[in-house]
């Protein structure tokens, strides 16, 4: 017999619940479990005791307090997360209860505020990636391209896929992980060299833009050589750096994918996030996931619904273009309010901070002795340094100034770093970075 | 019925509403010397985004969300989805800036805080589950159970006994599982429930060969019902060398009632935005952590976070690290950190007591329901159900109202609709979820509303026929939308 606990979660008093259990037949709560086999019913939790509202703060609090948040010291760490500018209303807005605490929009008629929302952001999303459709309904940057990849075999029937060394390695593994019973061929291959390597049997190559190391890539070339032999172009492209950057749809993409974290997410320890998923209206059966269409109601009034579900697992099952069902709505919400706050000149602004923050401080560190950066060409807001001393130490002695260095991307760079530079850094911070580098070679 | 709050008019998108000039952000000046331009080949020449400015972005979303239901605003007793009450204490721990705003590749030693506290989870859910280990990395409930149709894959394969190719799936299932098990390259084979609705035993052995992978069960089953053959139905699969994996989205029925592990699940995931009770948002974020007993553990998705004790001073450290055999990475970081602070913090809240509690309250309210709806709607099965109750409207059909009507019907009463026409095998299904976390007088209330529009069916039948007619909008032409896609706005045609 389990004893009782009255939550402030659950209104029904002890004597209420005898009131259900009256009109049901029952004397105790218990007796509704009876279908559990006799010796697995009732087993032993072992949890820590109940606490108080005072006392959870009190203890979530200590933990939060062990963790070093970007915002107390000069960060510059990005690596697929970035610290970016996020306008108070996001919050506001997205922590209302009819948007937070609303299932998937599968009543429209009492949905259309999610339903006009993910329009919203459906048009938004095409229109940074330059892109005819885009869908609201993945869950990050990494599993958005892995979906790209199973979509680019099933648009052209072909079962291998060549992914530039430049795409994020957390990317690369997580399309090694949803392709491997798949029967598809992953080839990773040297930037420079994937344009020769397509052949009759690619189904699609994928960048990333900028790439991983801050780089950016020759898109229409890419695109050229893919479509010769009948594959795809899959680009994963930073959809904050689209407010400057010619998008890819301009160069000839196929299917533009990305983390939407950027736009109005908090790092939050890597999730929850957004994936960001578009691509050419041809393709649009083929897509995975929610997408929502505008459509009349019954008097004629513009209203919108979940559409074209018949590729989706809950009609479709096994022969669905994807198993997704939850996804990360709220963050589309989020991303919306933000791109509607940012608009065409807060969005370019932005991104042009970036760009000449990143600037300044990758020249300020190439002057520094023992300092160099290792690659040449365009680049958005993140390089690589190769550092006098390994990674790892100049991270230590930076953080011992309280500032957060890069990545440690030696595997790759002799002693190198990937650094990231953003808005949300100070010409102090920056010049404080580049004394500490300097101490430190 | 909706009331609308305000008078905001949200019939204008964004783009419509855009005028030059407007400013929504003034975004800081430079501080630093600019840098040479971009080679224009990279510049783009125009953004087509709006320019608003931030009242009419406040006013303008605000406005939209009072045109949804919500469980802060309505009952939504939809079935299989679990709206429970969403704790607002989750909501503001999550948002602490020692959680929001950290980076998932800060040094470990910057973020032990974090570690901590996904550990500790760890340590919950497979308490919970009656499981070995708990992988985090799972960003969903669809997500969770690719993962672990994927550990199923690799556990056969690595003994060499490549020819399990098959999935048994019962013909309740939610969709996801046989969307999830062809992700993992399997064939899904559908084993057919037994008139209690049951696992149809005779059925399944049938298919238990040296071909069968492993089943996918949900427990209860989407019909609210806990199976009574659930100790043979394991027996048997493993009995062929399969392994059973646990669909964890009706865990709200059996929170500390009883361990999927000790029922002789091999593999579950849960659905934290469910059971767990972090805000479903409109369709997510969720998180699906998968749960494992040993002989599965080493196949785990990565990220999983150890303690690692130092063996001088006895002092731990948390790390993250990758299990032995690992399917592999599964997401871009460590899963949805945001999300399972929440479910951390309602378990913590809690604690054993609690979580019975919550089944508990959660068993009762819809036995409460069934038994004062029995005798207008046709019971299907006719046992003590468990979170969820499954009726059928094959008695309003008769009258010419079908189940999908009764549910827009409901609308009009100020209900959200239960879940319609799931599982496929009830003609006319209304599945009604109540949760714990709702007053007897709403309960009673939303009986009230379904035993009227019952009569209504007798009486006034073009009444239910066309609902709903308080909404912000009537019934919308999805054939249309589906036939002449939409997806974007779109300038108005010059004339």
């Amino acid at each position: 017999m389990v004893t009782n606990f009255q939550s402030h979660y659950i209104p029904n008093t002890p004597a209420e619940q005898d009131d259900l259990l009256a009109a049901i037949g029952l004397r105790n709560i218990d007796e509704l479990f009876a279908d559990i086999p006799d010796g697995y019913r009732n087993p032993t939790l072992e949890l820590p005791a109940p606490l108080s509202e005072l006392e959870i703060q009190r203890e979530l609090n200590e933990l939060a307090a062990r963790n070093r948040p970007l915002a107390s010291g000069p960060s510059f760490l990005g690596a697929g997360s970035y610290h970016h500018f996020i306008p108070s209303i996001v919050k506001a807005i997205m922590t209302r209860g009819e948007f937070l605490t609303a299932y998937t929009p599968y009543q429209p008629e009492v949905s259309q505020g999610t339903l006009q929302v993910i329009f919203e952001f459906q048009t938004m999303i095409s229109a940074l990636y330059g892109m005819e459709v885009a869908n609201a309904g993945m869950y990050d940057g990494a599993t958005s391209v892995a979906e790209a990849v199973l979509m680019a075999c099933r648009v052209t029937r072909r079962q291998q896929v060549i992914v530039a060394d430049t795409v994020s390695p957390a990317y690369r593994q997580v399309i090694a992980t949803y392709c491997q019973a798949q029967g598809i061929t992953i080839d990773i291959t040297p930037a420079d060299q994937v344009t020769g390597a397509i052949t009759e049997a690619t189904a699609g190559i994928v960048a990333q833009y900028p790439n991983f190391y801050g780089s950016l890539e020759d898109l229409q070339a890419l695109g050229e050589a893919a479509h010769a032999d009948g594959a795809l172009l899959v680009v994963s492209a930073d959809p904050l750096a689209m407010g400057m950057l010619k998008p890819p749809g301009e160069f000839g993409a196929d299917i533009v994918t990305g983390e939407g974290q950027p736009l109005g997410i908090p790092p939050s320890f890597g999730g929850p996030y957004l994936g960001l998923f578009s691509c050419k209206q041809q393709y649009i059966r083929q897509m995975p996931s929610r997408l929502v269409g505008r459509t009349t109601d019954t008097e004629g009034r513009t209203g919108y619904v979940l559409t074209l579900q018949t590729r989706e697992q809950h009609i479709r099952r096994e022969r669905a273009t994807s198993n997704i069902c939850t996804n990360e709505a709220l963050y589309a919400l989020a991303s919306s309010i933000y791109l509607a706050a940012m608009g065409r000149n807060g969005l370019r602004q932005a991104a042009e901070l970036c760009y000449h923050k990143a600037h300044y401080a990758a020249a300020e560190i190439g002057k520094l002795d023992g300092y160099s950066l290792p690659q040449s060409g365009a680049f958005f807001q993140e390089f690589v340094v190769s550092c006098p001393q390994p990674p790892a130490e100049v991270n230590r002695r930076l953080m011992e100034r309280n500032i957060l260095g890069g990545l440690d991307v030696s595997d790759r760079f002799d002693n190198g770093m990937l650094l990231c530079v953003t808005e949300m850094n100070t010409r102090a911070e920056i010049d404080a970075l580049v004394s500490a580098l300097s101490e430190i070679a | 019925m909706l009331n609308k709050g305000g008078n905001r008019d949200t019939t204008r998108m964004l783009m419509d509403r855009s005028v030059s000039g407007r400013v929504g952000v003034i975004t800081p000046e430079l501080d630093v010397p600019a840098a040479p331009p971009l080679d224009a080949a990279y510049l783009r020449d125009s953004l087509p985004l709006p320019e608003v400015s931030e009242p009419e972005v406040v006013q303008y979303f605000t406005s939209l969300s009072q045109l949804n239901f919500s469980i802060d605003t309505h009952f939504y007793p939809l079935g299989s989805c679990t709206m429970k009450y969403n704790p607002k204490v989750n909501d503001e721990v999550a948002f602490l800036p020692g959680f929001a705003g950290i980076h998932p590749q800060q040094p470990a030693e910057q973020s032990q805080g974090a570690l901590e506290l996904l550990y500790r989870l760890q340590e919950f859910l497979t308490e919970v589950t009656g499981m070995s280990a708990t992988s985090l990395a799972t960003l969903a409930g669809a997500h969770g159970e690719l993962a672990g149709v994927l550990m199923m894959r690799a556990y056969h394969l690595a003994r060499g006994d490549s020819g399990r190719t098959k999935m048994g799936i019962p013909d309740s299932a939610h969709g996801t599982n046989p969307a999830s098990a062809a992700m993992a390259g399997f064939d899904v084979v559908t084993i057919p429930s037994d008139a209690d609705g049951n696992t149809d035993l005779a059925a399944l052995r049938e298919i238990a060969g040296d071909d069968l992978a492993g089943v996918m069960i949900t427990l209860p089953s989407t019909l609210g019902l806990f199976d009574s053959h659930i100790l043979e139905v394991c027996q048997v699969v493993h009995e062929c060398g399969g392994l059973v994996y646990g669909d964890g989205a009706n865990m709200n029925a059996l929170l500390g009632r009883a361990k999927l592990g000790e029922l002789g699940f091999d593999v579950c995931h849960l659905n934290l935005h469910k059971t767990f009770s972090t805000p479903h948002g409109g369709g997510g974020p969720g998180a699906g952590p998968v749960c494992c007993g040993e002989i599965l553990a080493p196949y785990l998705a990565a990220p999983v976070v150890e303690r690692v004790v130092d063996p001088g001073n006895g002092a731990g450290e948390f790390t993250l690290s990758e299990p032995a055999e690992s399917i592999g990475k599964i997401s871009g970081f460590h899963g949805n950190f945001g999300v399972l602070v929440r479910a951390y913090t309602y378990i913590r809240t809690l604690g054993a007591a609690g979580l019975q509690s919550i089944s508990g309250n959660a068993v009762l309210n819809a036995n409460y329901i069934m038994h004062a709806l029995k005798d207008i709607y046709a019971l299907p099965y006719d046992r003590t159900c468990m979170h969820e109750v499954v009726f059928s409207a094959d008695r309003q059909r008769e009258r010419g109202v079908s189940g999908l009507e009764v549910a827009k019907r409901l609308l009009d009463y100020g209900f959200h609709a239960p879940t319609m026409y799931f599982p496929l095998i009830v003609h006319e299904a209304l599945m009604i979820e109540p949760t714990e976390s709702e007053t007897k007088e709403t309960l009673d209330a939303f009986i009230d509303a379904l035993r009227a529009i019952d009569a209504e069916a007798t009486t006034e039948p073009e009444l239910v026929q066309h609902a709903p007619h308080s909404t912000p909008v009537s019934r919308l032409d999805e054939a249309t939308a589906a036939r002449r896609p939409v997806l974007r706005w779109e300038p108005a045609a010059a004339d």
